[in-house]
């Protein structure tokens, strides 16, 4: 005969939902020590509430801006830094994708010898550690004000993105179909042309127009240090306090960043 | 299978000959494209400028080296205020998030006709808007400082942790939300108990990836400044003393390297 297990010790007890970290020393360690984190850090935020106080009345006219832009007055500096931006936006991405596609293939283990893979990866370290907008304060400070700098700021920075996904797709591809055409007696050049390319193809063409997106919205940002584009007008309006112009940019951004995000994403899966 | 005669004999060719002329159509027209892009954005480019930058990287690299490392002493509060500037963001701008993202998610929103499309309105508008724009608006309006760093960052962390939360909230598994329904639970209680548990190790990956993310943008936000390291950055740019600013481009890094490697360590044990 089997016992019954008892229930006694269970009976009159509430059910308790396991804690999301285990360890209980743990656990009260990080909350304390979040705790004291918090103190520390909200005591050095210095805020001066007159200014702050001041400023309200400011972010109240940002926001009837905002409503009622006005596209009109500064309407030939607004043309110029979009016509800047999306130009900038297409050269630098078609050159930064046609740069990566050589430094992506070097830097797949699968196809490279280990020294062009290691430069292939340096470049691809040194082009990812740093934000598009460091770049672009060195390249204003080489090249000169101007869309040119911001060219040059965003091909650097989509070879870094583009090469390093585009190398770990290579290294993912399936090896039967790449060992089936080096059976034939294929070359180097053949064995990429004919059994790597179509394999990464369709997501290499994805990710270009997802770099389309950001290099969009990364050419609005760089502007603030000289590089051109629809940042710097929008800085000039900010610097001359007309929020209303301020205001129809950022709506022209947003506009632009979402229809961008919307047929990029319809693109992708009509490739896929 | 697309198959040409030559000399009497198939010879398997990888498109048939209208994929061809299609794919040439489309590569000539990018190719024009380009071209009129790079005249349009060239117009007002000044070449002798152009012509003139190697000889301006060798005059920088000149300025810019031996490092002076004195200036690190002058470094350390900035970089401090960098990672409240990060954190503090972070947190807030997760608090708002998690209400917007469950108004955005489709099998938790109260209703898809007026809440739905408000929530992604929000996070597609502070998702399009960069932190360093939120920056320059915040510091024009209240002034610079931390703060409008911190609600810079918080402002752009919305849309990047709401969505990606009410995906994973969409993504959970039904059956659960089932069973605890059926026992009878309110509408909070589904949530506390049903979905809860099911979304937040994601939420917990996605808020140190937005840190990580955040620590890196704070770094810059002072280039209009709205505090931190940048602040230094901005005023050692425009004093040209470029020794100071290889100071803090290496600190930089190293504060992206590091607050990279925690978060990867981070994400590592909670998933």
């Amino acid at each position: 005969m089997s016992t019954v297990p008892s229930i006694a010790p269970v009976v009159g007890r509430r059910w308790k939902r396991p804690p999301f970290i285990q360890n209980a020393t743990l656990r009260y360690a990080l909350y304390i020590g979040a705790l004291i984190y918090l103190v520390l850090a909200i005591s050095t935020i210095d805020v001066n509430w007159t200014r702050v106080y001041d400023g309200l009345e400011r972010g109240w006219r940002f926001v009837q801006g905002f409503l009622d832009p006005d596209f009109t007055t500064r309407s030939r500096d607004i043309w110029r830094g979009m016509e800047e931006s999306l130009t900038m936006t297409l050269t630098s991405t078609v050159v930064g994708v046609a740069l990566s596609i050589p430094v992506g293939i070097g830097a797949a283990r699968n196809v490279a010898p280990l020294p062009v893979y290691a430069f292939c990866r340096a470049i691809i370290a040194i082009s990812r550690s740093f934000q598009e907008i460091i770049i672009a304060i060195l390249f204003v400070a080489m090249f000169g004000f101007g869309p040119l700098a911001g060219f040059i700021t965003l091909s650097f920075a989509t070879i870094g993105f583009m090469a390093k996904l585009l190398a770990e797709d290579i290294e993912d591809i399936d090896e039967a179909q790449a060992e089936a055409i080096r059976a034939t007696g294929a070359s180097w050049w053949q064995l990429i042309n004919y059994a790597i390319q179509p394999q990464v193809m369709p997501r290499l063409i994805g990710l270009s127009l997802y770099r389309l997106d950001i290099n969009f919205r990364e050419s609005a940002v760089i502007g603030i240090v000289g590089a051109g584009g629809i940042g710097a007008t929008l800085t000039t309006s900010m610097d001359r306090y007309e929020y209303d112009t301020a205001g129809a940019i950022l709506i022209m951004i947003i506009v632009i960043v979402m229809f961008a995000e919307y047929t990029s994403s319809h693109l992708r899966k009509w490739i896929q | 299978m697309p198959v040409t005669t030559i000399d009497n004999r198939p010879v398997w060719r990888r498109k048939t000959t209208l994929a061809q002329w299609g794919s040439f159509a489309g590569w000539l027209a990018l190719a024009v494209l380009f071209v009129v892009s790079w005249q349009v954005m060239n117009k007002n480019t000044i070449w002798l400028f152009v012509e003139d930058a190697p000889r301006q990287a060798a005059d920088l690299l000149g300025r810019a080296w031996p490092p002076r490392w004195s200036y690190m002493d002058r470094l350390w509060a900035p970089l401090w205020d960098t990672l409240n500037i990060a954190t503090l963001g972070t947190l807030i701008g997760t608090i708002i998030a998690i209400p917007i993202a469950f108004l955005a998610a489709r099998n938790t929103t109260p209703s898809a006709l007026i809440a739905r499309p408000l929530a992604l309105f929000v996070i597609v508008s502070s998702r399009s808007i960069n932190s360093l724009i939120w920056a320059l608006l915040l510091v024009a309006i209240i002034g610079p400082g931390l703060l409008a760093g911190i609600i810079a960052i918080a402002l752009r962390s919305i849309g990047f942790v709401g969505k990606l939360l009410y995906e994973a909230i969409e993504e959970i598994d039904e059956t659960q939300v089932e069973a605890v329904r059926a026992t009878g639970a309110s509408g909070s209680q589904v949530i506390d108990y049903a979905i809860v548990p099911q979304v937040l190790p994601a939420f917990a990956g996605i808020t140190v990836f937005r840190w990580d993310i955040n620590i890196r943008e704070s770094t810059i936000l002072g280039l209009v400044g709205a505090g931190g390291i940048g602040l230094q950055l901005q005023s050692s740019l425009a004093r040209l003393a470029w020794s100071e600013i290889t100071v803090i481009f290496v600190v930089i890094l190293a504060t992206v390297v590091v607050s990279e490697w925690v978060s990867a360590k981070v994400r590592a044990a909670i998933i």
